[in-house]
């Protein structure tokens, strides 16, 4: 199936699953995200790209409320994740969230990792669990591994093994940042693989990577962000040819060096 | 008569130790109930006060300092006698057994607290973030994500505190605990020979090697390496 998604200001014409509104966040003197509006329709993969500081992480950090925005508004699949009435982690494990450093248990093994969710938070049984685990663990193709604790894994694997936890919840949503940022150039692809499956598969997906080819290829709209604003976004062609802003061709032109 | 055989008469005097084992035994099995209750009592409340001290409520993270601060610095001996003798001037008979028991117990709490404390800073950040965002809630995360790590940490450090702080259950002889070292200095007044202290030696040797034993068997338990 494929979505119409309008291009320019990011407006998405079938109801978004994910959508933010003026959302602010600060550290202290700091304003970090000022005023935030994104959103991400069903089955879309969204990429987000800009320097070094721009917020990006902390936008998706606000997405499922790892850090608190200070003001605005989240809404996933409807639910306001900023009421504070809101169930967190009945809404958390409907988002998916795979870091740049991995963030495997290294107490527990590869099936320890991606069970432990589903049987703390869903009360599945041990054998239930092991079944989810292990069909997602051949997902991401490290079903042999599933006995292995994290430190005898390569960090392309770990971070398979990552997404594998996240997957195996069922999210609504995937947010990914940096994925492949700590790994070895020759580990990249196996994590890429993975990611393009799940969106041949219909994730919906915000990745934030500077993984250009990845992005050109997969992405339906990229998203620029500089100094906590989203200063451009439109389809990868627009992005990477022909950004209309000034400075998105700035920051392009350096990252395409 | 020798320089041996004066040794070996002054330390490990046979008649003496045919004489005095039962003593020396009793005394052993009082240490082993004081240590067992301590470490137990100490050890509980110590990972207790770091998993509250986790939840960052300001008041009773203060008291928690102040409470780990006061019970590492002063001398168990000091806190043993203050409560022995001055705690029946306000109406409240504790048993000398009682007395040692409690001391050690928060003496030993204090320092678990730290230790524990220490190695639940040290887990890494994302940590908690990855439990938190598959929906583990925040006393999830610490159960089954957050202590596994810092325990493991923890166990080098705690088994020396644990073992350096049973010792001091020979401080009850001085409040009359009949444990291992009453007895035997009791023994030692009545023969004016050492035999019945080299016996308690022995004895704290049979204790504590087995201790010593089992926490480096845990940390091999533990030994899983870091991501
Ligand atoms: N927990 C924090 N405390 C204080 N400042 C932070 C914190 N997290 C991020 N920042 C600051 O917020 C800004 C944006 O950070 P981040 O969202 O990580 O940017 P990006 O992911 O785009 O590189 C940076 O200046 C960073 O130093
Ligand atoms: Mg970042």
């Amino acid at each position: 199936m494929q979505l119409s998604v309008a291009q320019g200001a990011g407006a998405v014409r079938v109801s978004p699953i994910l959508q933010v509104r003026g959302l602010t966040k600060r550290f202290g003197p700091l304003e970090v995200l000022k005023g935030i509006d994104f959103a991400v329709a069903p089955q879309e993969l969204v990429f987000v790209i800009g320097p070094s500081g721009s917020g990006k992480s902390t936008l998706l950090r606000c997405c499922n409320r790892l850090e608190d925005a200070d003001s605005g508004s989240i809404l996933l699949d409807g639910v306001e994740l900023m009421d504070p009435k809101c169930d967190l982690n009945a809404m958390r494990r409907r988002i998916g969230m795979v870091f740049q450093s991995f963030n495997l248990y290294p107490h527990l093994t590869v099936l320890g990792n991606v069970t432990l969710a589903m049987r703390k938070v869903l009360g599945k049984s041990r054998r239930e669990a092991d079944e989810i685990g292990l069909a997602a663990l051949d997902r991401v193709g490290l079903a042999d591994k599933a006995a292995a604790y994290p430190a005898a894994l390569s960090g392309g694997q770990q971070q398979r093994v990552a997404i594998a936890r996240a997957l195996c919840l069922n999210p609504k949503v995937m947010l990914f940042d940096e994925p492949t940022s700590a790994l070895d150039p020759e580990l990249v692809g196996s994590v890429l693989a993975v990611m393009r499956d799940l969106r041949e598969a219909g994730m919906t997906m915000v990745v934030v990577s500077h993984e250009m080819r990845f992005a050109r290829e997969a992405a339906d709209r990229i998203v620029f962000m500089e100094a906590g604003c989203i200063v451009e976004e439109g389809p990868p062609e627009q992005i990477f040819s022909a950004p209309a802003n000034a400075r998105t061709r700035a920051f392009v032109a350096e990252i395409a060096r | 008569m020798t320089g041996f055989e004066r040794f070996a008469e002054s330390f490990f005097n046979p008649t003496l130790i045919g004489r005095y084992w039962p003593e020396i035994v009793s005394g052993m099995l009082i240490t082993v109930e004081i240590a067992l209750a301590v470490v137990a009592t100490g050890i509980m409340l110590g990972f207790g006060l770091a998993c509250v001290r986790s939840y960052r409520v300001l008041p009773l993270n203060a008291f928690i300092v102040v409470f780990v601060d006061v019970f590492r610095a002063l001398p168990p001996l000091v806190l043993i006698l203050i409560l022995y003798f001055g705690l029946p001037n306000i109406g409240l008979n504790l048993s000398a057994f009682t007395v040692l028991w409690l001391v050690l117990s928060l003496v030993l709490a204090a320092f678990a607290e730290e230790i524990l404390w220490a190695g639940i800073l040290s887990v890494r950040k994302g940590q908690w973030d990855a439990a938190r965002s598959t929906g583990l809630g925040f006393g999830q995360t610490l159960v089954s994500v957050i202590l596994p790590q810092a325990v493991r940490l923890a166990i080098p450090p705690l088994t020396n505190r644990t073992i350096a702080i049973t010792k001091n259950t020979a401080l009850g002889s001085v409040i009359g605990v009949s444990e291992v070292i009453y007895q035997a200095q009791s023994a030692v007044s009545f023969s004016g020979n050492a035999t019945p202290l080299m016996m308690a030696a022995i004895g704290y040797l049979l204790i504590f090697a087995p201790v010593v034993a089992l926490g480096s068997f845990i940390e091999r338990r533990f030994a899983w390496r870091r991501a």
